[in-house]
């Protein structure tokens, strides 16, 4: 090879290991605190750990945790969780949404109002939520009293546990979504709304065939990936619940199941195997998400 | 924003407006959402002033009717809030270093000096952002106890808060795209005077991105202040816990109006900072999220 083909040579390489120079500190993070535990999470459903020694289980662990008497009940009550979450936390911005934009005045501080909760520190509203749930001296069920309606025991009473922590976390969490929303419905075109008044069309004919389809797109990303952060719900019971499990285990989550496994009975296979479980069913969720979008596209 | 043209008409036509029915509306609207998003941080703040009697009096006050100001006194001391506060700090402004740091140089190396394998590396960093975070914790966990090939413990180290909060796609995503848009002939020009990678890095790149890097500090901070399971495994030790997982470790020791103290002094910070950048805090919101 001639000196004059070598130097293109060294200048790439040169080049090149500037480049990846600049990339490897983000890469070895990555490495180790993603691609690695993902790895290991498949490995280790399939694992046993007995006194420090590691050897093969087969389906063992998602044989214990299927057969664990908290499995349904727990899926039950993510399932729950998430249902609720979505009547609530997934109709509710949206018509806020519609509604913020209507206004033609006061809206930087009705946006900063329902983005307020979501700066809040969770375990900080979360425990405010706690004390006002109170069946006692709450305020929640003084307030219901004063307007004569039914009062509940909220977090201690086995029906209304999960409704009390749907309120809560939407009240954290809803301000994202509904300014994501109003971002979505300020791009909607006017003469759509002329053109649909023009043809007759109320109020209500107006948000159904304009509103919506104008912004479907972005309500069937948010309703997925809304599905997939409700299904892994922690935080809320966690801390609403003293430990996550409620009267009766009425509050006990999915999630809830794994941190016990991991982190009270030290079965990191097990609590792998059913991560891996609620991995699949969240994909499951994304795959038919991906499909309708596609068709949806057409 | 301002509506004032036509052209941006909305559901309701802004012409055709019964001027008594908006005003009411808007009051009640306001009204309502002052109620609803307020009135809770509101009573966190004078719940955290009633006095141990009234706090569980039933039925309970809507104000505290004597003010006991030393909860909040009680709560900075028996919590050791100065110090959870100071964890809090330095966890959350190391994050935000090695995000700046790590993340920026990563993004500019995707976008600009295009290594070999650079798409593949970009496409496994994008991938991460569909696997479900909880299903992640406990493998993790095990990694921070034992790193792998150094064997190293992180546990009960800033490096357990610190280097994980770099492995975020989000952050990578939002800077290279917006590192695309700088103009190429402009980085051709500082290369022809003889700047380097790092030099046309710091000196082109950064001054024009901006409003990107103050949405990903912004965020790199509120997620470390507002992150619970996480800093509760990763950080045992009282000594070196967060706001968070320290106020609820000891949430069961303490009366309730205490309690509540603390939970407002450590909503204070993220509510002033809140105020204070709330415009970069909502545009870098919908900045983030419209990604398709």
């Amino acid at each position: 090879m001639t000196s004059a083909a070598i130097r293109p040579v060294s200048r790439a390489l040169r080049r090149n290991l500037t480049a990846h120079g600049f990339l490897i500190g983000a890469v070895l993070c990555f490495a180790c605190f993603s691609w690695y535990p993902m790895v290991r999470e498949v490995i280790m459903s399939f694992q046993r750990q007995k006194a420090g020694r590691t050897s093969w289980a087969g389906l063992h662990n998602l044989r214990q945790v299927v057969n664990d008497p908290s499995f349904w009940p727990a899926w039950r009550n993510t399932a729950e969780f998430t249902a609720l979450a979505l009547l609530l936390g997934f109709a509710l911005p949206f018509a806020v949404a519609v509604v913020m934009n209507e206004l033609r005045h006061a809206r930087g501080y009705l946006r900063v109002l329902v983005y307020l909760p979501v700066m809040l520190p969770p375990v900080s509203a979360l425990l405010l939520f706690k004390y006002l749930y109170n069946p006692e001296y709450g305020l929640f069920d003084h307030v219901l009293a004063l307007l004569h309606l039914p009062t509940s025991g909220w977090l201690q009473s086995p029906d209304m546990a999960m409704f009390a922590v749907v309120i809560a976390s939407t009240w954290m969490n809803m301000g994202s979504a509904t300014l994501i929303y109003l971002a979505a419905l300020q791009g909607i075109p006017g003469e759509l709304y002329e053109a649909a008044e023009l043809d007759g069309a109320g109020l209500l004919r107006r948000v159904w065939h304009v509103t919506i389809p104008q912004t479907g797109s972005i309500l069937s990303l948010m309703l997925m990936l809304q599905i997939v952060a409700t299904m892994q719900v922690f935080v809320e019971p966690f801390v609403l619940t003293n430990g996550g499990q409620g009267v009766d285990g009425s509050t006990t989550t999915v999630v809830y199941l794994i941190y016990q496994y991991a982190f009270n009975f030290s079965n990191y296979g097990a609590a792998c195997a059913l991560g891996l479980l609620l991995l699949l069913v969240l994909a499951g969720f994304s795959a038919v998400y991906v499909r309708i979008d596609r068709r949806l596209e057409r | 924003m301002s509506r004032t043209g036509n052209d941006s008409r909305t559901l309701v036509n802004a012409a055709q407006l019964n001027r008594t029915r908006y005003r009411v509306v808007l009051v009640v609207v306001v009204l309502l959402f002052t109620a609803a998003f307020v009135g809770p941080v509101y009573l966190l703040v004078t719940d955290g002033l009633k006095g141990t009697t009234e706090a569980i009096r039933t039925p309970p006050t809507f104000y505290p009717h004597q003010v006991a100001a030393g909860n909040y006194r009680d709560a900075w001391d028996r919590l050791d809030i100065a110090r959870l506060l100071l964890n809090t700090l330095w966890y959350a402004f190391g994050a935000l270093a090695f995000q700046l740091v790590l993340d920026v140089a990563a993004a500019y190396s995707l976008s600009k000096l295009r290594p070999v394998l650079g798409n593949a590396v970009l496409a496994l960093m994008l991938a991460t952002l569909m696997i479900p975070a909880m299903v992640l914790v406990v493998p993790q966990y095990l990694t921070v106890l034992d790193l792998p090939l150094l064997h190293l413990n992180l546990l009960d180290t800033p490096w357990a808060i610190w280097l994980p909060s770099v492995a975020n796609a989000f952050n990578i995503y939002l800077l290279k795209r917006f590192f695309d848009s700088v103009p190429k002939e402009l980085l051709d020009s500082a290369a022809i005077d003889g700047a380097g990678p790092l030099r046309t890095l710091t000196a082109i790149v950064l001054p024009m991105s901006r409003p990107i890097i103050g949405v990903v500090s912004i965020f790199a901070l509120v997620n470390v202040w507002k992150d619970f399971l996480w800093p509760l495994l990763a950080e045992p030790d009282p000594a070196k816990q967060t706001l968070n997982a320290g106020i609820y470790s000891l949430s069961l020791g303490v009366p309730e109006n205490v309690l509540i103290a603390a939970a407002a002094i450590s909503a204070l910070p993220t509510v002033l900072f809140f105020l204070v950048f709330q415009r970069s805090i909502m545009s870098g919101l919908t900045a983030g999220s419209l990604k398709g």
